[in-house]
């Protein structure tokens, strides 16, 4: 019969209707339901069954530990000093895709040899497509995505090409955001801090016990000295492949 | 030349001895890396017609043309595939010199390829004598040069490939819209002033439109054709379309699409683009499917490289890649409804269920549409705790069930029936004609799904089947998305049962990959239709050729032949039957 088509599709948006008033009543009386953030991903999760509607601002979805927005600069505290864990390397420049990274590096005016620190690091975030390639390929973990997506702003122009101070974030922020990343990352840290202590000390032993001249060992640990916080060996100057 | 010889119906690319047949014509690449044949230019249609005909290679499925400047050379490379037989394309190579292009035009004998070749004549500048309208298609008329040569620069132009020096080691920011873009970095047409601007250049899209033809004559009384615009933007919020029609009365007499308006030369960029920054670009192509745009992309790269990707990154990319049609198709029928008057009620409730799955990617990828999610050699993240159980809760419990909803709620719905049954019917050969793919051209009754025909990743071990329509007309198309989402769903409960533990990706990832040189087509099914991507490298680190067959756009072609002889009403539906995003279109 005509109509018996529509009939039953109208079926199922009654049910839909219905289903969401039944689910809500569970929440009755609690401002946007957000008493709990479990309440929200129970609502968006794939058991969900009334609406599924977030009432943002006022109520927000947590965000998943992967999540990326655009990056930031990690420090360590030292007291009031913000170290820096970035050594200016340049591979984060060289693989971001819209080119929105600029990073100046300074020579030490006295040996002449670049200072593993940035002297200034912008990045203009109107141009980032949030891709997180610098923080995948940073070798120093000195850039990560930030969860922050609350951006806007009046002023583009000024606001929105970050310096080095803008984008710093305290090591602290970076494991509350990411706390398993950062527990990977912590425990492959001190692993190699491990290893290179090893390493330093066989070196050091070595010379002592055998009178030798030291050709190979002694270079070794010389290199990591230039640079004293990286775990990883720093890259070698102009880092590009053979074209 | 002899019609389709039956021994031939079956007949694969590599059993093809074209050098043999046309020993004049035609001669086996030779060039490291490179594979198929050089055509002589003045026997190129006569070879393409051959194939067609003869040999059964019937879909025309890219037309790509490539710049090599050092050569002094424009080239044309074409894929034809054997639908019958499954398998690779025969690879066609046509030159010509670069100072004044000029190549016959295929149109004649596949209509699939007028609009790429009007993208070449656009983009590069390629003359195609033969072709019926060879008017710019992504640029507007009057722009000036062709973007695409190897030595045209673009407005803000500052180097040949990235990375850029100027980032580092000396890293002085500026704003690149304080470069003054009316300063030499454009180029204008000889004696062009703004006070002597006219909008002329839209003149000779109207003059390809019927405008002499008399109109129906009913009871004595005549009426005149009338060329009217949709758009650009109406039709309907796909995106900033524009459709010039020409109308009797109500009934379409020739529709013609004029796209362009999201360009942004994105094969430009990525030429300039090292390989790997490519990546996070396939995700602005088609938005809707992104993982699928990676997936395209990261196998023709693979295939230069001759990477190893592990079984457990495989069955994570089909994951994705299952995951996303479901997403797409689910999308499509909401706003296929849309289309057809049913405000935002069922596209909101498609909404609801594509929303689980981005959960899931941006817990995944990081981000919920830009997943920038594929690697050279596998993927770039494992999926997080807790990420599995949501995916079978989804593949196992939720999806089947609401896709069941779906059905209740609208296949038997009487007026979508009645917009749909029997209307804009495209036969199964004009399907393959106008190179259209995926759920159209399944829909128009042609059993082909690359996933079937020449399986990429691991899809040989699963399990499912190709949806079939029977008529091609709109219902077709509704049916078959709604069954291949299903069939998806089946693939996804075997893979999410199957999947392996183990690495996701083989080796190292190099911030800037090492790929030999030589060309590579890799094509994946996407949700719209072959996805394929034509990479050329030379050895640097920069593609030197990177080209992207756009399945929305070149499906697109089909619009026109479509709608002819149907009512203004049917327009919309007819277009959002096609599935376009003009992310992809325009590129
Ligand atoms: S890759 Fe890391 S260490 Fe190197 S410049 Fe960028 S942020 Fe600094
Ligand atoms: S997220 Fe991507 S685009 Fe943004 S700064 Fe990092 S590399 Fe560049």
């Amino acid at each position: 019969m005509f109509g018996t088509g529509i009939l039953k599709g109208m079926g199922v948006v009654l049910r839909h209707l219905l289903g969401s008033y039944a689910d809500d009543l569970k929440y009755l009386g609690r401002k946007y339901y957000s008493s709990d953030p479990k309440h929200l991903l129970t609502r968006q999760g794939p058991k969900g069954k009334g609406a599924m509607t977030v009432m943002y601002p006022d109520e927000k979805m947590p965000v998943p530990e992967e999540f990326r927005f655009t990056p930031f600069l990690v420090y360590e505290e030292k007291g009031t000093e913000k170290d820096f864990r970035c050594t200016s390397c340049g591979i984060c420049a060289k693989v971001c895709p819209p080119q929105c990274i600029w990073i100046e590096r300074t020579n030490d005016p006295k040996t002449g040899r670049p200072v593993p620190q940035p002297r200034e690091f912008h990045i203009d975030i109107d141009i980032c497509m949030n891709c997180g390639f610098c923080a995948e390929f940073c070798p120093f973990d000195a850039i990560k995505m930030d969860h922050n997506y609350e951006m806007a702003s009046y002023d583009r122009t000024v606001k929105h090409i970050m310096n080095k101070e803008a984008l710093g974030k305290p090591l602290s922020y970076y494991a509350s955001i990411r706390p398993r990343n950062f527990q990977r990352e912590e425990t492959i840290r001190a692993e190699e801090e491990a290893k290179k202590a090893a390493k330093a000390a066989a070196a050091a032993a070595k010379p002592a016990a055998a009178a030798k001249p030291a050709a190979e060992g002694g270079a070794a640990p010389a290199k990591p000295a230039a640079a004293p916080k990286p775990a990883a060996p720093k890259p070698a100057e102009g880092d590009k492949p053979a074209a | 030349m002899a019609t389709a010889e039956l021994s031939n119906l079956k007949l694969k690319a590599e059993d093809v001895k074209l050098h043999e047949a046309f020993p004049d014509a035609v001669s086996v690449e030779t060039r490291k890396g490179y594979s198929g044949y050089t055509v002589k230019p003045k026997h190129l249609v006569e070879v393409a017609t051959a194939l067609r005909d003869r040999y059964n290679f019937k879909f025309l499925s890219a037309a790509t043309p490539v710049h090599y400047l050092e050569q002094g050379q424009m080239e044309m490379v074409y894929h034809l595939y054997n639908l019958d037989a499954g398998g690779g394309a025969i690879v066609l190579h046509a030159q010509t010199s670069h100072d004044a292009p000029v190549l016959p035009s295929l149109t004649p004998i596949f209509p699939g390829a007028d609009f790429q070749e009007r993208e070449a004549w656009d983009l590069y500048g390629i003359k195609f004598t033969g072709h019926p309208n060879l008017r710019r298609i992504l640029m507007w008329e009057g722009f000036h040069g062709h973007p695409m040569r190897k030595d045209w620069k673009e407005a803000y132009f500052e180097q040949d490939s990235k990375p850029y020096d100027t980032r580092w080691p000396g890293g002085q920011v500026h704003r690149v819209e304080d470069k003054n873009p009316f300063g030499n970095n454009v180029a204008y047409p000889d004696g062009f002033t703004l006070e002597g601007w006219s909008e002329e250049s839209d003149r000779t899209m109207y003059d390809a439109m019927p405008v002499d033809g008399k109109g129906l004559t009913t009871e004595g009384m005549q009426t005149d054709y009338v060329t009217v615009n949709l758009g650009p933007q109406h039709p309907s919020t796909h995106g900033v379309l524009r459709l010039i029609v020409t109308l009797d009365g109500e009934t379409i007499v020739k529709l013609d699409p004029v796209m362009g308006y999201l360009h942004r030369n994105h094969e430009k960029i990525g030429e300039r683009n090292t390989f790997i920054q490519n990546i996070p670009f396939t995700d602005r192509l088609d938005y809707l499917t992104p993982m699928c745009n990676n997936h395209g992309y990261v196998m023709a790269v693979e295939k230069l490289m001759g990477a190893k990707v592990p079984e457990r990154a495989e069955y994570l990319r089909v994951i994705m890649d299952e995951f996303t049609r479901v997403a797409s198709h689910l999308w499509w029928i909401g706003f296929f409804l849309n289309d057809l008057g049913a405000f935002f009620t069922p596209a909101l409730y498609m909404m609801t269920e594509r929303e689980m799955i981005l959960d899931v990617f941006e817990a995944t990828a990081g981000s919920r549409m830009m997943v920038n999610y594929m690697r050279f050699g596998g993927v770039s993240r494992d999926l997080p705790p807790g990420a599995l159980e949501t995916l079978k809760e989804l593949a196992f419990e939720r999806l089947p069930r609401k896709i069941d909803e779906i059905e209740a709620y609208l296949t038997d719905n009487e007026i979508v029936r009645s917009r749909c049954i029997g209307v804009a019917a495209l036969s199964a050969a004009d399907a393959i004609g106008y190179s259209v793919s995926g759920p159209i051209l399944r829909a128009a009754g042609v059993p082909y799904d690359i996933r079937k025909a020449e399986p990429y990743g691991i899809y040989d071990r699963f399990d499912f089947n190709i949806a079939l329509g029977q008529t091609g007309d709109l219902f077709d198309r509704y049916k078959v998305r709604v069954f291949e989402a299903r069939e998806s769903v089946k693939i996804l409960q075997q893979a999410l049962t199957q999947l392996p533990e183990g690495e996701i990706l083989s080796g190292k990832q190099q911030y800037q990959a090492r790929v030999p040189a030589g060309e590579a087509y890799g094509r994946i099914e996407s949700p719209k239709g072959e996805l394929g991507f034509y990479t050329v490298s030379n050895g640097k680190p920069n593609p030197y050729r990177y080209h992207v067959r756009a399945p929305s756009f070149i499906n697109l072609t089909s619009l026109g032949k479509a709608c002819e002889g149907w009512k203004v009403a049917d327009v919309v539906a007819i277009l959002g039957s096609i599935d376009i995003v003009l992310g992809e279109v325009d590129r």
